[in-house]
């Protein structure tokens, strides 16, 4: 500041906002391209998190208070309904469960004659949906529980019904579960009905899911239950998927326009199950695409 | 303020930066709220209308790199694209430098006209960064531009009359 013009700097603002709105417009555009590209910045991202997550821990209050003001004034009569409905339910659920065990028990027994491996019995963990996506076009939720709990990304995310979604992102005490029905999202499923492998896919816009690639001929029919294939590894085979509710053949095209509802309540629940302790299948070989390279190569 | 449309311009007190803190956290907050449906797609974005009025009303102290700040903050809390409200932050804090001096002459129906202006510029960015990353274009982004820009003048009456109560209280 010895510089005589410069010691008439009142008012010393710093570089002007244009020089400002440059630097910072660079900079973000750095952090999405990053973000969008690489996703090198999960670690910067969960540290951050820790600041603003009692922010919307407390934002979710109004919505738990409102829940705990209702669920003080259900009627007698309507607790003594959902009792008497419930134990109905428990036993129905109790007479298919020790058929389920008869058959889990002959099924490792076959399986143990034909040396296949076994179906591991998978843990799951109870969380809460803390809160939904801010954004209306992507489907995903936030639980409550995160790393702390062991939640590791890639796990599944089911209900009482069927899968719900993955695991996808992990912060300290959150992680962000991606439904099925984000545009976009696959997952490898078979028809209950005849075994026919196939991949079902979100719609992003709506709840439902749409097998593509479907030959018009392929046999599939209204009301098929798709249940994951276990093709892949993620998800576990035998949970219900989808069902298929409408089905349309134009044979001016090569494939069917099938369109699935989720079995799982996908909107409706606040809580979730998620499962660990799923095997690793074993590395995939070297694919074709390495052949064909090569074989490319040759030609050249 | 001698030029000012306002008929008895008012002495204000000073606003200490604990209250500002407090009314971006609010804001915060609000964005937070677990809206769903048509109503997270109507949902004002509280954020950038309280930035916008302190980029507006105190520009020394609220400028463009605290609003980045507070975008990446944002950014955080929505769990999206890391840089997405940073990057309409910083324009919407850059609209909102830029207008300060003039926002101070008109009243509150032309001041709606220019932060409309600077809001949609906003969420034309969210869109933009939108449509880079997913492939398509969602339009019902501007809604919330709309109820964003009817936000502007209750929050204006309200942060000067929160200043007013505290001139009040001196007295």
């Amino acid at each position: 500041m010895t510089d005589n013009t410069q010691s008439f700097q009142f008012f010393n603002r710093g570089p002007s906002p244009a020089v400002r709105l440059v630097f910072f417009s660079v900079l973000s555009l750095l952090l999405l391209f990053i973000d969008a590209r690489f996703r090198y910045l999960e670690s910067t991202r969960s540290a951050l998190s820790v600041l603003v997550s009692p922010i919307q821990r407390l934002a979710t209050l109004p919505g738990e208070l409102w829940q705990h003001a209702g669920d003080f004034f259900t009627t007698q009569r309507r607790l003594v309904e959902e009792n008497q409905a419930l134990h109905q339910q428990h036993e129905r659920d109790a007479a298919q469960l020790s058929q389920l065990q008869a058959l889990q028990q002959e099924t490792r027994q076959l399986r143990n004659l034909l040396k296949l491996p076994q179906h591991g019995e998978l843990a799951a963990q109870a969380a809460e949906i803390v809160y939904a996506e801010r954004d209306v076009f992507k489907r995903k939720v936030i639980i409550d529980k995160g790393a702390n709990a062991d939640v590791l990304i890639g796990q599944v995310v089911r209900d009482d019904a069927g899968i719900v979604g993955q695991v996808t992102r992990v912060y300290p005490w959150l992680a962000e579960v991606t439904m099925i029905t984000e545009k976009d999202h696959a997952v490898p499923v078979m028809v209950l009905r005849n075994g026919l492998r196939t991949i079902v896919f979100g719609a992003g816009d709506t709840s439902q899911l749409s097998l593509r690639y479907m030959p018009v001929s392929s046999d599939i029919q209204h009301d098929d239950l798709l249940v994951t294939s276990g093709i892949d590894g993620v998800y576990p085979p035998g949970i219900p998927v989808a069902k298929v509710v409408k089905i349309e053949r134009d044979p001016a095209y090569p494939f069917a326009r099938i369109t699935c509802l989720p079995v799982a309540g996908v909107d409706n629940h606040r809580h979730l199950m998620i499962l660990s302790g799923l095997p690793q299948p074993p590395e995939r070989p070297a694919g074709e695409q390495a052949e064909q390279h090569l074989k490319m190569k040759q030609k050249k | 303020m001698s030029y000012s449309a306002d008929p008895k311009p008012e002495i204000q007190r000073p606003i200490s930066n604990a209250f500002i803190a407090s009314s971006v956290l609010v804001a915060l907050f609000l964005n937070g709220l677990p809206w769903e449906g048509m109503g997270l797609i109507m949902r004002p974005d509280f954020v950038a209308v309280v930035m916008l009025y302190w980029c507006t009303h105190k520009p020394l102290r609220v400028g463009i790199g605290l609003t980045w700040a507070v975008g990446i903050l944002a950014d955080v809390a929505d769990a999206s694209l890391f840089g997405q409200h940073a990057l309409a932050y910083t324009l919407l804090a850059f609209g909102g430098v830029m207008l300060h001096h003039r926002l101070k002459m008109f009243n509150l129906r032309q001041q709606t006209t220019h932060v409309f202006i600077v809001l949609a510029l906003t969420y034309a960015v969210y869109a933009l960064v939108h449509w880079q990353v997913s492939g398509y274009m969602v339009w019902s982004y501007f809604f919330g531009c709309l109820t964003s820009t009817l936000l502007w003048a209750p929050l204006s009456l309200m942060f000067q009359a929160a200043q007013r109560i505290h001139a009040d209280r001196d007295h």
